[in-house]
């Protein structure tokens, strides 16, 4: 491949060295050509690599690593991998009864965290739309929970969800009604788990559809209130369309991080266990993963529930991609 | 449609834009609410043990925040896993900022084959939940040997999917082809020219990606949780104050105390950069 014939590296090239003539000269601008040609041609590979290299020891390595461990059986013992036992370990994760109930304590508990997450942020995505005072000072304010870390979060709510002295079953007990046994009662762990969640992620959630709000043409509400809309008709026939790839955005997201919550089961856990209550009322199918695989370190039964905890999520996913999209193309008519 | 009757409606519908009574009710219980949590472990924290379990509760803060400190500091090694969290946080939050900014700016401005394929595969893993690979992740880090040090708790986020396409997206729009032209005319080097253009024209989102991840490995539990036996980051240190006083009751002005002095170190950067971090969010900032 002969270097000379690239017009738009000889321009860069002659631009930038100035026109010499004797021997020496011609050769150093050559040299200097191609360096700047390999330069060209090399660079955009060279800045992409640390990436795509750590990701894939990381990142992809440990995903396809885990489907080879979900097919052996391991000695615990030695930490060496034992015999190939083919679909052993999917057969014992799906016929285990904790797994099942931590396939469904995780599905409980993302249902009561990521519904009313997505409603009350529009709601207040849709407050902040309105022209307020001081609207910086609002939009920091509702993110200010944020901050404060999931175990941090997870043991202040342990504080108000303590089932003796906790601040809400005392109040309870003021008012002469009874005490939740909020460690105890299956469902009720649930809620206070998606309390917590909800607490940290809906101020964040409402800033994001505050800003794909924001992005709505005001026009649009100019001709929606000369056909007689109100400032509801508005919001369902103008707003709700309009964020559309953002509602699709976030429950996406939401659905992939809410299948794995992990922090908030754990802690809420006040004996030393830690394996999500002590009939694993609130264990989640990550927490399941974590309890088998680094603590009892069954590694191939850990790997088989983290690859079908994968396929859940994204079953999930496509599916509220698919709800989403349906229902906010409804709402557009 | 004439214009300038348009953009006087607009005008007039706006100043009737302005909210009554019951937005800033609303606004106001829901900041309050998101408030008092927190607001609750300063009160308790800075109460004696057994005040914290009085009913009713008490409402303004109490003297004792010291005496909880120094217990905590009795129970956990606080500075360590504060010192330890703010080296951790630091690394891969300049780690991913650096590589990200190359990534970035490589996939935005640069011609190269597999361009296309290369960014598709990026915004894919963007999506892959990578927390699922934690045993292998474990095995890999142990194969290693280095379990329980500060740089298996670094190395998973040392990159993020996210951050390659956060900084494409703002490079694309924010860096002109022509000032990359017009650099490479001048004679400069790739990486010169990526110095000279890039950096500069990136700089706003790239304090916000630095914000976000040092935010996100700060936040971080489950992967310390596996990759650490002795040391402690900051998080880790919270698990273990949490279970002390197992059998009894929990301690809770002793834990809220020490949820109170882990999160100082945030609030004071929500202070300082609240403003970056709702910019951010609203620029189209993911879920850390």
């Amino acid at each position: 491949m002969s270097t000379h014939t690239d017009p738009s590296v000889g321009a860069t090239a002659t631009a930038a060295a100035p026109a010499g003539g004797s021997a020496p000269d011609r050769r150093r601008l050559i040299r200097r050509h191609r360096r700047s040609r390999w330069d060209l041609k090399l660079s955009p590979y060279l800045y992409i690599s640390p990436f795509f290299l750590l990701f894939a020891v990381v990142g992809l390595y440990p995903l396809l690593y885990t489907g080879y461990l979900s097919l052996f059986d391991w000695n615990r013992a030695y930490y060496v991998r034992g015999e190939f036992v083919g679909l052993d370990n999917y057969e014992f994760v799906l016929t285990d009864p904790v797994f099942q109930k931590s396939l469904v304590n995780t599905f409980s508990i993302f249902v009561m965290s990521s519904i009313p997450q997505v409603v009350v942020a529009v709601a207040v995505a849709a407050m902040l739309d309105r022209r307020l005072r001081a609207s910086t000072w609002w939009r920091m304010s509702v993110l200010l929970p944020f901050v404060v870390a999931p175990t941090a979060a997870v043991l202040i709510f342990g504080s108000l969800f303590a089932d003796q002295y906790g601040l809400i079953n005392q109040a309870l007990d003021a008012m002469g009604l009874d005490k939740i046994r909020w460690h105890v009662d299956r469902w009720w762990s649930h809620l206070a788990i998606a309390g917590m969640v909800n607490w940290r992620w809906t101020g964040y959630n409402a800033l994001i559809f505050l800003a794909a709000m924001q992005a709505v043409p005001r026009d649009l509400y100019e001709a929606a209130s000369l056909d007689g809309a109100g400032r509801v008709r508005q919001f369902f026939s103008v707003t709700l369309p309009m964020i559309r790839p953002t509602m699709i955005f976030v429950i996406i997201t939401s659905t992939i991080g809410g299948l794995q919550i992990f922090t908030e089961p754990r802690l809420f856990d006040d004996t030393p266990n830690r394996e999500g209550g002590p009939d694993h009322q609130y264990m989640t199918s990550t927490l399941y993963i974590y309890v088998k695989g680094i603590e009892d370190q069954f590694y191939g039964r850990a790997s088989a529930a983290a690859w079908v905890l994968f396929l859940v999520i994204v079953t999930i996913a496509l599916l509220n991609f698919a709800i989403t999209r349906w229902a906010t193309r409804r709402s557009v008519a | 449609m004439s214009a300038p009757v348009l953009s006087g409606r607009t005008r007039s519908r706006r100043t009737s834009d302005r909210p009554g009574f019951l937005v800033y009710g609303l606004l106001v219980a829901f900041v309050v609410g998101s408030a008092l949590p927190l607001y609750w472990s300063f009160v308790i924290g800075s109460h004696t043990k057994e005040t914290a379990d009085d009913f009713p509760p008490p409402i303004l803060p109490g003297g004792h925040f010291l005496d909880n400190a120094r217990r905590v500091l009795d129970t956990v090694e606080f500075w360590q896993a504060l010192a330890n969290s703010l080296i951790v946080s630091t690394v891969c939050a300049t780690s991913v900022v650096v590589f990200s900014t190359l990534a970035g700016y490589s996939f935005a401005k640069l011609r190269f084959r597999g361009r296309n394929a290369g960014m598709a595969f990026v915004v894919m893993t963007m999506a892959v939940p990578t927390q699922l690979a934690i045993v292998p992740l474990f095995i890999v880090m142990r194969d290693l040997g280095l379990l329980d040090t500060l740089a298996a708790v670094a190395l998973p986020t040392m990159v993020t999917a996210f951050g390659v396409f956060f900084m494409r997206q703002y490079l694309s729009d924010a860096v002109p082809d022509e000032l990359i032209e017009a650099a490479r005319m001048d004679g400069c080097t790739m990486i010169r020219t990526f110095w000279t253009v890039a950096v500069p024209a990136g700089r706003p989102a790239m304090a916000i990606l630095f914000l976000f991840t040092f935010m996100q490995v700060w936040t971080d539990y489950m992967w310390p949780l596996v990759a650490l036996q002795k040391t402690e980051t900051l998080q880790i240190a919270l698990d273990r104050l949490a279970l002390t006083g197992q059998g009894q009751t929990t301690d809770y002005a002793l834990v809220l105390a020490g949820t109170g002095m882990a999160t100082i170190p945030l609030l004071a950067l929500f202070v300082l950069a609240g403003r970056q971090l709702v910019a951010g969010i609203m620029q189209g900032a993911v879920k850390g």
